[in-house]
């Protein structure tokens, strides 16, 4: 039984009547009211296609929509997954341990470069110089050299100066007093400014070709050494970090497929009703970005956390090496390139789902 | 308003649905489209609604060949179209005030206007009262009036209803008739399918019969 008669409380035909006409001023009597096809120019139904936009009004107007319905649905989106929070809290965690990987071995890499950066400087050149250069044409290629920008410093050991610094240092003096010549050449000692084993190797072979010079060697060869193994781990990172992050990509896909899959009816529904598709997108876009979001603040707990543990065996260990070292963690930018890639990786992963599945569910 | 020439549907089973219909239904005309299930009554709601496209024949909304109408512009054509669902469908996660109010939603319009807008419906169909209750807890009655004051709360030109009484007792059916009737006689054109021919031979209205695909019969119930 219907409790209230339609139209009893309002004359019949109110809902249409009451119309606010925006587009066209009434010019019918009042109990013809009609429909905005029959009111004139109307440009929701005069522009087929472009023009039918919701309510005839400004670009200020749909732009405040469009604002409302975002905020409506990014508060929305979040409500939802607040409201399982299990759920919700697995699938952060999954994205958390998935990125703190690759940041934690890109931690790990910072705090060792920082170590071996005191022994980066360290590493020098020697110019063994021909035995028919006399010394002051051996000083003055010391003075060119220390003009160039890629050489930080030059320093000259004379023949004689070489010998009395072997003599000193290698405990050979005596041996060496029953020479009769100095067997040792003059030797420059350049330490270059450029960074990176490439670059001082290419100095080096430079250096070499210079006519008083009979052999360049670039000491250290563990330093050669050490700024690969740097370099692997930072191939490594990449390459873990691209893996990781496709995990990521899948692990918020799925999450948002079965979102989708939950929320098929509704879905068909709006369509029904004249939801565009971005209207139909945005929801699950927002549920990818708080997942990106979560994600990304739960990895950078666990990474600070993590330090927090582990800096105080570093510290004894390091003082024990009478160092002051102390681990770095994640700077301000890295923080907050950390929680950025998190939610774009969310935001990419709910599109892919987005683009997968919610084109298949039309209204049958 | 509704213009259908020489359509022709055939599904991908090979069912011929629609064969060769051609009729017009003009501005603020109420008409009735009966015909056994399967003779094609819901396979032309949904060339109406851009389900589904006409295999051969056009299909002309409003002057506007749904042939070729693209993909991003089927939602403005919708937003033209109430539509009443026999099986209401409406969404039971959420009040019947938010159901109404989706269209409006789906616009874009601002929270005030909508609110007056879905009162103003709500009231048309008698369901004022129950805005804020979930439909699962109203009864199959209230539901389809639920589901009515949906489809005319953005008031759409055109009114579709596919079986709106179909399981409905003979006095709620007539009920809401006259509701299609009220709408219809503000300007809105009307298509009901229904294969309810004893309520539809009371209403005196244009009557098309559908059987196997063709267009039977196409005037006043006689």
């Amino acid at each position: 039984m219907i409790g209230k008669r339609p139209g009893s409380s309002k004359p019949s035909g109110a809902t249409f009547a009451d119309r606010p006409r925006r587009e066209a001023p009434p010019k019918a009597p009042a109990r013809k009211p009609a429909n905005r096809l029959r009111t004139g120019p109307d440009p929701r139904t005069q522009r087929p296609g472009s023009g039918n936009r919701p309510s005839g009004v400004g670009k200020a107007a749909r732009f405040t929509a469009w604002r409302r319905h975002h905020l409506a649905m990014a508060a929305d989106s979040l409500a939802r997954l607040l409201a399982a929070p299990v759920g919700s809290l697995m699938t952060w965690a999954v994205i958390a341990i998935a990125l703190s990987l690759p940041v934690a071995l890109y931690v790990f890499l910072n705090n060792a470069q920082l170590v071996s950066s005191n022994w980066d400087g360290t590493a020098q050149i020697s110019l063994y110089l021909q035995d028919n250069v006399r010394d002051d044409a051996g000083r003055r290629l010391t003075q060119e050299l220390q003009l160039r920008p890629e050489i930080a410093e030059t320093r000259y050991l004379s023949r004689e100066q070489a010998l009395a610094e072997f003599k000193e240092f290698s405990g050979f003096g005596e041996a060496l007093s029953y020479l009769d010549d100095n067997p040792l050449p003059a030797v420059i000692i350049v330490r270059p400014s450029v960074i990176g084993v490439d670059a001082q190797q290419a100095l080096v072979q430079q250096l070499q070709l210079l006519p008083e010079v009979e052999e360049a060697q670039l000491d250290l060869a563990w330093v050669k050494r050490l700024y690969h193994i740097m370099e692997l781990g930072q191939r490594m990172i990449t390459a873990l970090g691209l893996l990781l992050g496709l995990a990521v990509l899948l692990v918020v896909g799925n999450t948002i497929r079965l979102a989708i899959e939950n929320r098929r009816q509704e879905i068909v529904v709006v369509k029904l009703i004249g939801a565009t598709d971005a209207f139909v997108r945005r929801p699950f876009l927002y549920t990818g970005i708080w997942y990106g979001l979560g994600g990304g603040i739960m990895a950078w707990l666990l990474i600070n956390l993590s330090l927090f543990w582990l800096d105080g065996p570093v510290r004894s260990l390091a003082s024990a090496y009478a160092s002051d070292f102390s681990l770095i963690g994640l700077g301000l930018q890295d923080s907050l390139l950390l929680l950025f890639g998190s939610t774009l990786l969310g935001w990419i992963g709910a599109w892919i789902a987005v683009g997968r599945h919610l084109g298949k569910i039309e209204p049958r | 308003m509704i213009q259908f020439t020489n359509v022709f549907k055939r599904y991908e089973s090979g069912h011929e649905a629609l064969q060769n219909v051609t009729f017009t239904l003009h501005e603020g005309e109420m008409a009735f489209l009966t015909g056994h299930s399967g003779a094609g009554k819901s396979t032309l709601l949904k060339l109406i609604m851009r389900m589904e496209v006409a295999t051969r024949g056009h299909v002309t909304i409003d002057s506007l060949n749904l042939n070729n109408l693209a993909r991003r512009h089927i939602p403005y054509l919708r937003r033209k179209i109430g539509v009443v669902f026999q099986d209401h469908q409406l969404l039971f996660d959420r009040s019947v005030y938010d159901n109404v109010a989706l269209p409006l939603v789906i616009e874009g319009m601002n929270p005030q206007d909508i609110g007056k807008r879905v009162r103003a419906a709500l009231d048309k169909v008698g369901l004022l009262s129950k805005e804020k209750l979930n439909p699962i807890m109203l009864s199959g009655g209230e539901q389809q009036r639920v589901g009515i004051a949906r489809a005319v709360v953005n008031k759409p030109p055109i009114l579709l209803a596919d079986e709106p009484t179909g399981n409905l007792d003979p006095q709620l059916s007539a009920e809401i008739m006259q509701l299609f009737r009220q709408f219809n006689a503000v300007g809105v054109t009307v298509l009901i399918a229904s294969h309810d021919l004893d309520l539809i031979s009371r209403m005196g209205l244009r009557m098309m019969e559908l059987s196997q695909g063709s267009l039977k019969q196409d005037g006043a119930y006689a």
